[in-house]
């Protein structure tokens, strides 16, 4: 509080001031017939509700402007409902302002704190109750309820330990091996080396036995992104150079950062960008990371060609594939 | 029988068996002070009804499972195309089932207002001071339900499994695999094994229609029952002191105004999702995680993390064999886990800066806590700047930018704009405070001149109303603590770093225009 | 005659007549130079690659080089094929207004013959891509819509988005939308990759899977908003704009309402 200074005085609730309504007995009726009349309103939403779900077929489209065509069907059912949920409320309300007795109210609040016989009376049961339950003088008790409900703790959280498997090699592994074929997405066609223009981008996959077996979890990890270069456009150290194939270079198509699909190829900039976070990889050297929250390059694939110029994977990655996790090794 | 001794009759029989009486008749007089500020928690409340209802009706065609199937149904060009049976339920709802789509829409409309309406709440009572004491656990449940919110929404719109979401969940599954030790279990435990497996969308529907709804539920109704035990609180203003609660009585007002509020609520969803189409996953596609649309979000009220993520450095450690990805773990965790903490907290730390451990039913008008108020900026100034680098790949399509500056703009700009916010908004609340002082002072000025005998032209002006003055004078101005370092005796008091800190912040919250007592009013009267 | 001289001196006679003036000196000269307009199919391959070649050095070779090899600011047209030149020049890309991030698509400076004698003469460098004939765009007919669609979300969504809006590259260069985008010149960005865009060869995505993907582009062209109003077909950004805007406004709109007393 200010110390000393006086504060200026609550003059207290201010005088009610009367509505219309309640002065004028016509324009009580008005605001009655007003309300009545939003109430209608909403009846007829509700009617274009029925009308519509039961009348109007699901195949119609209708030209509004602004918004282009609509469908008849989905607009009559939800404008039907709109309105008739919107003018309930609506009269609702203008019925409370209107009508209903607006003279403010005080009410006392009550102190929360409880009088000191009854704190004192609920310490001194409390108290009563725990002494006369043993539990405090009788510490074997004590003791061996604790490690009870502790132990029994464990089992909920030992019944959860099926949610899933441990984390195994398979966690660090494609199904790319050593002579996988490269594959188109979707197609599952083998790709030669020269079917691939300078400037050209595609998505492969690695070659199963039976298209079909091929699921989400291998999607996930086998993703591989194929780009050309002019070999002379490399600015690579000479094991990662010797990892392509005249000018075809493959990275991992996951991102390292949080595993999104690494697909916007720059042409000109020989960049790859991430569109969830940004991050940029530069194909000329390995996909380095060049901007963005990525902390890593793009794992690139050791590619080569078969004797009729198809193109397989020399040997696996050397490093897994996507987002980090603890147990990777850099 | 006429309706008056009808319904008699049948509050006999309940209050013969429950005594319902005695209560009811409290609880139908009970006040509630009126002001459109006050609705805003209302709105979440109605909308997580609605959420509940629309949610009911779409759990009677949706089908949880990631089962592949080949779809049959009516959307043409999806024709034949492989996804799950969740993708398959979710298009069947869309486009099979009358009023499916609709209800998709209210569904999800109901969503984004649901979290917009537990935001705009949450600044009300930041700003306003409602959240001190007795209200400090109320604060806390608000808290919790804005985050519960954020998790439910996330899984909620994650369970159509298509392109979107899924690239969702997958960032999600980053996020989880990167903690440290444990992460890969964790993952591994959620997903049922690799990602994405076929377990996860069965398990998150699970925790979306029961868990979190349940916890939901319990979490609202102590808020509410709070609220009405407490008595909520109140403007200040003639008549409004710390032991009155001065509104209109639930019966019939309020029943009228907020059931009535409740069908605007419901109306204005619903013309939204008449009108506005939301998360057209017949567009998106089926999720496979290697494809990925350009420009993709997460819902609005997680664009601060996908900013934070986005603007995050490069930074991995590497030792050992083992990997620590601190630019997922800081922005995707730590970061928030501090601010949620921080706030949470929020009434505890001001009450520690304060000193001030007394109950208050009175709100602040916002100019007279500068502190707190330009804290409240801070914090909202670092929300939107996260907020705009997770649309800044939109940002720069629709306004000729590059994302590359996007980034680096608010890389810098989540560490200067802050804290300008804090400055300009502190100077802004004094500068609003001298201005009421000068208004109960001088009163307002009327813009006519008057020209005075001698010669002098003065601006007339009018004194404002008792009210006004009332209003304008009646918050307290609190003193910095008093902290000295060493006691009467000259001995050094324990805890002095902290009470340092304390005693520095203290001043700084003091910090006001002194405001207009009866004493200044005497003077200015007699010259 | 007389009638008009009775204005020889009022003031806007002097304005009137430079405008004229200057009209008429324009119309004719663009009438006596519009020779290629007035030429049709009846011309002869080489007098269309000659065309061609005049066009190119009045419009393009101060960027591109007298003989279309390339300068420092422009790329050389060896080789780009008939196809690109009717992509580039056909979109409007080409002549480039200005020399800023990327060539956007606006409304072509050449007209459909000129952009075929371009074409043809760029052609006649070095063999290159050729525009696609009217039989082999039949994406009606030979295109399948869902083959398309699971095509386009695996090679074009990541750059142009879910429904083809378009989408941001890096340091301000963009994947523009392909809505409203002649189904030839969609085929031939594919084949030739303009600018940041990778190139989609025949054997990366064969030719009916090329026209399955124009068939998805011009379905969801043509599909209307079902759900409601589009807001962009962008995702959440716009939604989560519209629910603060219109959802949350409209609602304290009706709350103040609700909350100021009644007259």
């Amino acid at each position: 509080m200010s110390s000393q200074l006086e504060p200026i005085k609550d003059p207290g609730l201010p005088a009610h001031v009367h509505r219309k309504t309640d002065t004028d007995p016509k324009a009580a009726d008005r605001a009655e017939r007003q309300v009545a009349a939003m109430f209608g309103i909403s009846a007829l939403g509700t009617v274009l509700l029925i009308i519509s779900y039961i009348f109007v077929p699901d195949d119609l489209f209708i030209f509004i402007p602004i918004m282009g065509n609509q469908n008849a069907h989905q607009l009559g059912l939800g404008l039907g409902m709109a309105i008739a949920l919107f003018f309930i409320g609506l009269g609702a309300i203008h019925w409370a302002k209107t009508l209903m007795p607006d003279q403010e109210v005080v009410m006392q609040r009550h102190e929360f704190r409880s009088p000191e016989e009854d704190r004192k009376a609920f310490v001194d049961t409390v108290k009563e109750g725990v002494s006369s339950s043993g539990l405090g003088r009788r510490s074997l008790i004590k003791r061996s309820l604790g490690a009870a409900l502790g132990l029994s703790a464990l089992s909920p959280i030992l019944l959860l330990r099926d949610l899933g498997p441990l984390p195994g090699p398979e966690q660090k592994m494609t199904n790319w091996k050593s002579g996988t074929y490269l594959v188109t997405d979707p197609g599952d066609r083998r790709i030669k080396a020269s079917d691939l223009e300078v400037g050209s981008v595609a998505q492969v996959m690695p070659e199963f036995a039976d298209p079909k077996d091929r699921h989400l979890d291998d999607i996930a990890k086998d993703a591989l992104l194929l780009i050309r270069l002019r070999p002379a456009e490399f600015n690579l150290e000479p094991d990662r150079l010797a990892m392509t194939h005249e000018g075809i270079i493959a990275f991992s198509k996951i991102c390292s950062h949080m595993g999104c699909a690494v697909a916007l190829y720059e042409q000109t900039t020989k960049h790859l960008l991430c569109p969830c976070h940004q991050s940029t990889f530069d194909v000329t050297r390995a996909a380095k990371v060049i901007f963005g929250p990525a902390a890593r390059p793009l794992p690139q694939l050791d590619i080569t060609v078969d004797d009729e110029g198809y193109l397989i994977a020399r040997k696996p990655f050397s490093e897994p594939v996507g987002p980090s996790f603890w147990g990777r090794e850099k | 029988m006429t309706v008056e001794a009808k319904l008699g009759q049948v509050a006999n029989y309940v209050d013969e068996r429950t005594g319902a009486a005695a209560f009811l008749k409290k609880s139908l007089r009970k006040v509630f002070p009126d002001h459109w500020s006050f609705l805003l928690g209302e709105v979440a409340l109605y909308s997580f009804v609605i959420l509940l209802l629309s949610g009911t009706f779409l759990t009677f065609w949706f089908d949880p499972s990631m089962r592949e199937v080949v779809y049959e149904g009516a959307y043409q060009p999806l024709e034949g195309v492989k996804m799950s049976a969740a993708y398959a339920s979710a298009l069947d709802i869309s486009f099979e089932v009358r009023g499916g789509l609709l209800m998709r829409q209210i569904h999800h409309w109901a969503a984004l207002i649901f979290m917009a309406a537990i935001v705009a709440h949450l600044l009300r009572v930041f700003f306003t001071g409602a959240f001190r004491k007795p209200r400090e656990g109320n604060w806390i449940i608000g808290v919790g339900l804005l985050t519960l919110g954020i998790v439910e929404g996330f899984l909620g719109y994650s369970l159509p499994d298509d392109l979107l979401s899924g690239t969702g969940i997958r960032i999600a599954e980053a996020i989880i695999q990167a903690i440290p030790v444990v992460g890969s279990y964790l993952s591994y435990f959620a997903f049922g094994g690799v990602f994405p497996g076929e377990l996860f969308i069965p398990r998150i529907y699970i925790v979306h229609v029961l868990l979190l709804p349940g916890a939901f539920l319990a979490l609202i109704t102590v808020h509410l029952m709070l609220v009405w035990y407490q008595k909520h609180t109140q403007y200040p203003g003639p008549g409004r002191t710390e032991k009155n609660v001065v509104g209109y009585p639930l019966m019939p007002m309020y029943m009228a105004k907020a059931g009535g509020f409740f069908f605007i609520v419901f109306g204005v969803t619903a013309f939204l999702a008449a009108v506005a189409s939301i998360n057209p996953i017949w567009l998106y596609g089926p999720y496979t995680p290697a494809q990925i649309s350009a420009g993709s979000q997460p819902d609005w009220y997680m664009g601060w993390l996908d900013g934070l993520v986005r603007m995050a450095p490069p930074i991995e450690t590497y030792f050992f064999g083992y990997t620590v990805s601190w630019n997922i773990l800081i922005p995707g965790l730590i970061i928030p886990g501090i601010l949620f903490t921080g706030m949470a907290l929020y009434p505890f730390i001001e009450s520690w800066i304060t000193g001030d451990k007394r109950e208050h039913h009175l709100l602040d008008r916002p100019r007279n806590a500068p502190n707190r108020t330009a804290l409240g900026a801070m914090s909202l100034t670092f929300m939107m700047v996260t907020l705009i680098n997770g649309g800044n790949d939109l940002i720069a399509t629709h306004f000729d930018l590059s994302i590359n500056q996007i980034m680096w703009g608010t890389r810098f700009g989540v560490f200067i704009l802050p804290p300008l916010a804090f400055i300009i908004t502190k100077r802004l609340c004094l500068s609003l405070q001298r201005a009421d002082r000068e208004l109960v002072l001088h009163g307002r000025e009327t813009g006519r001149l008057l020209r005075m005998p001698s010669g002098e032209f003065v601006e007339v002006h009018e004194p404002i109303s008792p009210e006004k003055a009332f209003i304008l004078t009646s918050h307290e101005q609190l003193p910095a603590l008093e902290l000295p370092a060493v006691d009467a005796r000259g001995v050094k008091r324990a805890g002095a770093l902290k009470n340092k800190l304390r005693a520095r912040l203290s001043n700084a919250n003091a910090v006001a225009i002194p405001k207009v007592s009866t004493e200044d009013l005497k003077e200015i009267e007699s010259h | 005659m007389k009638r008009l001289s009775r204005f020889r001196r009022h003031k806007a006679a002097a304005p009137l007549l430079l405008i004229f003036a200057l009209l008429g000196i324009g119309g004719t000269f663009s009438v006596a130079s519009a020779t290629t307009a007035s030429e049709t199919s009846a011309v002869e391959r080489s007098t269309l690659i000659e065309e061609g070649r005049q066009i190119f050095l009045k419009g393009c070779s101060s960027c591109h080089g007298l003989n279309a090899e390339g300068v420092s600011v422009a790329p050389s047209l060896i080789g780009v094929g008939a196809a690109s030149v009717d992509f580039q020049v056909g979109t409007g890309r080409m002549p480039m207004a200005d020399m800023s991030t990327q060539a956007m698509r606006k409304a072509p400076v050449y007209n459909d013959e000129e952009v075929a004698a371009l074409a043809a003469y760029v052609a006649s460098l070095a063999p290159g891509p050729e525009i696609p004939g009217m039989e082999l765009l039949n994406f009606e007919r030979d295109g399948s819509t869902a083959e398309g669609g699971e095509l386009f979300r695996n090679n074009c969504a990541m750059c142009h988005n879910f429904a083809g809006q378009g989408g941001a590259l890096t340091q301000g260069k963009y994947a523009p939308t392909v809505m409203g985008v002649l189904p030839k010149h969609i085929y031939e960005a594919m084949v030739t990759g303009p600018q940041a865009m990778p190139v989609f060869n025949d054997k990366t995505i064969t030719p009916e899977e090329k026209l399955s993907i124009i068939k998805w582009i011009k379905s969801a062209e043509a599909e209307p908003n079902l759900g409601g109003a589009s807001l962009g077909r962008v995702g959440p950004v716009t939604e989560g704009l519209l629910a603060w805007t219109l959802g949350l406004g409209l609602l304290i709109g009706v709350a103040v309402w609700l909350a100021t007393k009644a007259k």
